[in-house]
């Protein structure tokens, strides 16, 4: 039973790094940059609900609707003050500035609300669920959390895959050029890409902190790198690719942490990641591009 | 006053002066083509006009309104569409959400009608509609970057060497549906290579050597001209 107890926290944890891997994913998918401050924006939407519901007593739904909000328009600031200026810099230009972002969103998060933790409150409160005479708990957390990825997933897919503007995502993300041709709004485009991966991390990061009630101004950063690590280990730039790569890699940490060894849990996952990589370089479902001549 | 009008522009990349002060017209109702070999600047002047590259000095008229510094994603709601060199389809895309995107700017409503009009002018593109528009063949990935083009129901069409890299039976497929293009309506701007074919259909052109416009007329009569003859046409 304590196997499926993990199988279980493991699928939580992933959903969460799906969520985030989204991010990633997304900008990659669009902007063809990893952007390194995505980890951090999930630490503001943990921040931004810790102080709705328990500085100004909101209810945790409107805590976590303000979390959306902010790291939306933080999502949509970035870009274009730090991210739009150097759309024609080299890729290591645009790197360095997002890990730049990355350091001034967590020293501003220290110098606003300090380096003390703090404990934050589950937004889905509630008895855990026990099953089988006791020997199985799920927190309601985990339950949402899952939830929430399912939905999210089914929505984004509709979305990239149906709409209007889910297709002018994709034919931005294959030639810019081209598209602005067709009279798509390439930096619109964009914008609404961050939007998206900024109001998902808020979500992550509410969830996350409810999950593990702690919050720090560096909270964001270990969560954030192994998103990065789901999104390519599923494939950078597909969204069923994120979903794969994130469950699969809460599984495989709850599972290193659960059998193997609490300290060596990380390393166990990045060891996966790299073998991964070399058996299959694009990723477990990304397309392998070649470049036409 | 001519429906396109192209006055002096000139065009940087880095150092290099790629277009000097490189003037035009197009009228409308006519096929105008653009020749001249590998790297006179054809492509980059219709980069230009369209607004995907910037011009330094010089203006682009369209219709009787400054283009020149205009976005290039509001260029195509004027009534412009621009085919590009190499095709560039959306290759993950399938070939009718590339048609739709062609249609990007124009109201929901339109878009069933002149989808329509398109499978009717290219049947293949009906037969293929479901398919992801890199698995076409060249010949017909072209066809599907002139459908979407037309899909924004252009007033003027450019299109930037639609014969490359075919077979010698879509190249006629494709200059026959210049000729159609053109015949229903649609003013055409044709930049090729191939000057021979772009000559027998176009009423004028002009001859762009290394960023410059060296000479202009009538197609029919750069057809027997024995400078053109000798440079362009192989003979």
């Amino acid at each position: 039973m304590s196997f499926l107890n993990h199988l279980i926290n493991g699928i939580s944890l992933g959903s969460i790094y799906a969520i985030i891997a989204l991010g990633y994913t997304m900008v990659y998918g669009i902007a063809k940059m990893l952007n390194f401050a995505h980890g951090d924006v999930i630490m503001v939407g943990g921040y931004m609900c810790f102080c709705a519901t328990t500085y100004l007593g909101w209810p945790p739904i409107a805590g976590v609707l303000l979390a959306v909000v902010v790291c939306t328009v933080l999502g949509v600031v970035i870009e274009r003050l730090a991210y739009k200026p150097l759309r024609m810099a080299p890729s290591l230009a645009v790197l360095i500035t997002a890990i730049g972002v990355s350091y001034f969103l967590q020293n501003a998060a220290l110098l606003i609300w300090g380096s003390s933790t703090k404990s934050f409150t589950s937004v889905v409160g509630g008895d855990p669920i026990q099953l089988f005479g006791g020997q199985l708990t799920i927190t309601r957390v985990t339950i949402v959390t899952v939830l929430a990825c399912v939905v999210i997933m089914v929505a984004l897919t509709l979305f990239t895959g149906k709409s209007k503007m889910g297709t002018a995502m994709r034919a931005v993300s294959e030639d810019k050029g081209a598209a602005q041709l067709m009279g798509i709004n390439v930096n619109t485009t964009i914008s609404l890409t961050f939007a998206i991966g900024s109001g998902l991390a808020a979500i992550a990061g509410v969830l996350l902190c409810s999950a593990y009630p702690t919050l720090l101004p560096t909270t964001g950063s270990m969560p954030g790198i192994k998103a990065f690590t789901a999104a390519v280990f599923g494939g950078i730039g597909s969204i069923p690719g994120a979903l794969l790569g994130g469950i699969l890699l809460g599984v495989i940490e709850i599972f290193a942490k659960a059998y193997i060894s609490t300290q060596l849990s990380d390393a166990i996952v990045f060891a996966v990641l790299i073998i991964v990589l070399l058996v299959k370089p694009d990723g477990l479902l990304g397309k392998h591009v070649s470049e036409k001549v | 006053m001519a429906m396109l009008e192209v006055k002096d522009i000139n065009v940087f990349y880095g150092l290099i002066h790629a277009l000097r002060d490189v003037s035009f017209e197009v009228n409308e109702g006519e096929v105008v083509a653009l020749i001249g070999a590998n790297g006179a600047g054809k492509t980059t002047t219709l980069h230009t006009i369209t607004g995907l590259l910037p011009s330094k000095g010089g203006t682009v008229t369209f219709e009787g309104k400054d283009i020149t510094k205009k976005p290039g994603h509001e260029i195509v709601r004027l009534g412009m569409s621009h085919v590009p060199e190499g095709r560039r389809v959306f290759a993950g895309l399938t070939v009718r959400e590339n048609l739709k995107m062609g249609a990007y700017t124009r109201p929901k409503s339109e878009v069933e009608a002149s989808l329509a009009d398109v499978y009717k002018r290219f049947p293949r593109l009906e037969e293929r509609k479901n398919q992801p528009a890199g698995t076409l063949s060249g010949g017909e990935q072209q066809m599907l970057a002139m459908g979407r083009a037309l899909m924004a129901k252009p007033r003027i069409l450019l299109l930037d060497e639609p014969s490359m890299g075919l077979s010698p039976l879509f190249v006629g497929e494709v200059f026959k549906i210049i000729q159609e293009v053109s015949a229903a309506g649609t003013t055409v701007l044709l930049v090729e290579q191939n000057a021979k074919k772009a000559l027998s259909i176009a009423d004028r052109a002009y001859v762009l050597e290394t960023g410059k416009i060296v000479k202009t007329g009538k197609a029919s009569d750069l057809l027997n001209d024995d400078a053109i003859k000798k440079a362009y046409l192989g003979e």
